[in-house]
């Protein structure tokens, strides 16, 4: 795309969320932090709160971005999988920039994909070769350390066919931070009974702003399985990654988890196109809000025969203030597509929290404890100790109780 | 065990119950009959301690103590027990999960689950998608696991088959006896049940329950010793026999029975 293009997307807002003036940030490319040393300890006490496990231990492989700069990726021997800085991969294979870089999302999208694409390219590429199964967890962080950065990230994935990934995407900022966006572009191609799973923990600082610009294609009879998790205040989050199922038997799965207190803008969605026959997708978001405000947008598109997708948007009103504004919508254009959608946002029904009052438990108790059952999606895919974790978070995290 | 004193209560301002006087001894199980509106849900519900229940006036004490203001969980864990007639959904928290929150251990989840018919549910958000008796055999389930002193059952039967009739009459009987060692559970005959036949008649049972029942098939399972009308609010034939009363509300009906035969029947 010529340059042209993109300097006059430069100036292009995103199709949602509030218009951010990215030249207010710092876009430079000095590297604040030159190792894991550098890093503060509370900033990787952080990166620990999002999935990051900074001895390597139970992880294939690790990939750390602090700002602009990455750090030497590490891949644990003996380990068949490519991991690297993007703009190293795109000097190192031409050809796969020709097939993979900006094909899944289009750069001129708007400013936030613009900014990214003219600039110097920061980011992981992973590629797993056919058949190769990696048995632990990928984990990625991105991370920001300086005071008013504009973090640029493009994230290039390639699981052949046949091959299985699990990865771990912990993103955070140093709490030292007051002020800085992040810009995430993820392009991510599941081959032939391919099998990809991706969680992604967000932890940012509260004056943080975030856009992520995510798309991900999946061949026949490949498998997607997507987990979102932000329950820490984040000043402006918006992002609507789209997943394209293009080949028979393809399955898309995305779980959500949203709590948004006061000061928090989540605008979250999800967009799944099934476009051939004998594609299944599966949308569930789970959104609380504790006197911030969330949108979930979730969005079906039936492009095929015997498509089958289900969406649900689900809310909890646990304060006075805030909002959840539920969107969920279903595009059919073939009279054999059989999609459907649950949305309920709501307070606590009086008659749950009185039925566990009835056997022992106080209000708060009851009222935890319903919450909990209500974020308890099927989340697949998560190693023990971070399942752990965020059910610890789920235990912990505060809430309004302005019932 | 519980003591009622002159209470009147309301709901959504409006007076359902009034004057109650009930005193329901250690070991005594009491019935509590009447026809469709008139304030038995009201009356173990304001025992139990619901929001909804307003109390105008008199006292509740339980086991000597005064609970007229104690919050509901606070009372369930002085030992009263409900069953709740129509138990809402809560997704995501498992049946398994509910029967812990209950006081259940590990070991007692698998028994007692078993002993309801109810394995194959614990891993299922409680009550969702549940039949009327598979309801009401999850509330038992609980109520087992939260060996209450005295237990309050609304309506057990209603909804309910013959066959699972018989089980929640037996489950309801044993947490009335559970200081008794269940039997072993499976391949127990009829007649007998899987987990009350070995409760010691002999032992003086300690417990308490307050039944409300229309048709009174749980009367064959849970012996009760003492039966009661609630009739336009008020409580009549205080103390009768409940099998007497049953057959006295079936020939004639609640008025003609009220009316008449209260003094006949108490005997």
């Amino acid at each position: 795309m010529s340059k042209e293009i993109l300097q006059a997307a430069l100036h292009k807002q995103g199709a949602f969320g509030n218009d951010i003036d990215l030249s207010q940030y710092d876009n430079s490319d000095i590297a604040h932090v030159q190792s894991e040393a550098d890093i503060s300890e509370a900033g990787k006490a952080q990166m620990e709160h999002v999935g990051i496990e900074l001895d390597g231990e139970n992880r294939s492989a690790s990939f750390i971005q602090v700002d602009n700069a990455v750090l030497e990726p590490k891949v644990k021997a003996q380990t068949p999988l490519e991991l690297m800085n993007t703009g190293v991969a795109a000097q190192k294979y031409p050809e796969l920039v020709e097939k993979y870089w900006w094909k899944a999302v289009a750069p001129d999208m708007d400013k936030y994909t613009a900014t990214t694409a003219l600039e110097k390219e920061n980011g992981y590429f992973i590629r797993v070769k056919a058949g190769e199964k990696i048995n632990y967890p990928l984990q990625a962080c991105v991370f920001l350390s300086h005071e008013d950065q504009l973090q640029r990230v493009h994230n290039v994935v390639i699981v052949e066919d046949g091959a299985e990934l699990n990865i771990i995407s912990g993103c955070a900022s140093d709490p030292a931070v007051d002020k800085a966006i992040h810009l995430g572009i993820s392009e991510m191609y599941i081959g032939k009974n391919a099998k990809l799973t991706f969680t992604m923990i967000h932890s940012w600082g509260e004056n943080i702003s975030v856009r992520p610009r995510s798309a991900t294609i999946i061949d026949a009879g490949g498998q997607f399985i997507s987990n979102y998790v932000c329950m820490e205040k984040a000043k402006d989050v918006q992002m609507n990654p789209v997943t394209r199922l293009v080949g028979e038997g393809a399955v898309a799965r995305m779980n959500s988890i949203l709590v948004a207190p006061k000061g928090s803008h989540l605008d979250i969605g999800g967009k799944v196109i099934l476009e051939v026959p004998g594609t299944r997708a599966e949308i569930v978001a789970r959104t609380i809000c504790t006197g911030g405000e969330i949108v979930n947008r979730g969005t079906l598109i039936g492009k095929a025969e015997d498509v089958r997708a289900h969406l649900e948007c689900n809310g909890l009103m646990l304060a006075d203030e805030g909002y959840i504004s539920a969107i969920p919508q279903l595009d059919a254009y073939t009279g054999n597509a059989e999609m459907s959608h649950e949305a309920a946002v709501g307070r606590i029904a009086p008659e749950e929290i009185e039925y566990l009052m009835a056997r022992g438990l106080d209000e708060d108790e009851a009222t935890a404890t319903i919450v909990r059952g209500f974020l308890n999606v099927n989340i697949e895919g998560l190693p023990d100790s971070l399942a752990k974790k965020i059910s610890e978070t789920l235990d912990t995290f505060s809430y309004n109780k302005g019932m | 065990m519980l003591r009622i004193e002159n209470l009147s209560v309301a709901v959504k301002g409006k007076q359902i119950l009034k004057n109650i006087n009930l005193h329901i001894a250690p070991g005594e199980v009491h019935v509590l009959f009447g026809p469709n509106g008139t304030g038995k849900s009201t009356l173990i519900g304001a025992v139990m301690g619901f929001e909804r229940y307003e109390i105008l006036e008199g006292k509740i004490y339980f086991k000597g103590q005064d609970i007229t203001e104690a919050p509901c969980y606070e009372r369930a864990r002085l030992g009263i027990g409900m069953m709740i007639q129509r138990p809402p959904t809560i997704r995501g928290l498992t049946l398994r999960q509910m029967i812990t929150i209950c006081g259940a251990t590990p070991e007692e989840v698998e028994k007692m689950a078993q002993w309801m018919g109810l394995s194959d549910f614990l891993d299922r958000s409680v009550n969702e998608g549940f039949s009327g008796g598979e309801l009401k055999r999850s509330e038992l389930l609980q109520l087992m696991a939260q060996k209450p002193d005295l237990l309050l059952l609304d309506e057990p039967e209603s909804g309910v088959d013959v066959e699972n009739i018989a089980l929640v009459g037996r489950a309801a009987n044993y947490i009335l006896h559970n200081d008794s060692t269940p039997c072993s559970g499976a391949g127990c005959d009829k007649g007998c049940c899987s987990f009350n036949c070995s409760a010691n008649p002999l032992a003086a049972p300690q417990k308490s329950g307050l039944i409300i029942t229309h048709l009174g098939h749980i009367l064959k399972y849970v012996p009760a010793s003492h039966a009661h009308i609630l009739y336009q609010g008020s409580l009549t034939c205080p103390g009768g026999d409940p099998l007497d009363i049953l057959g006295c509300i079936g020939q004639s009906g609640y008025e003609t029975c009220v009316n008449k035969g209260c003094r006949r029947i108490r005997k």
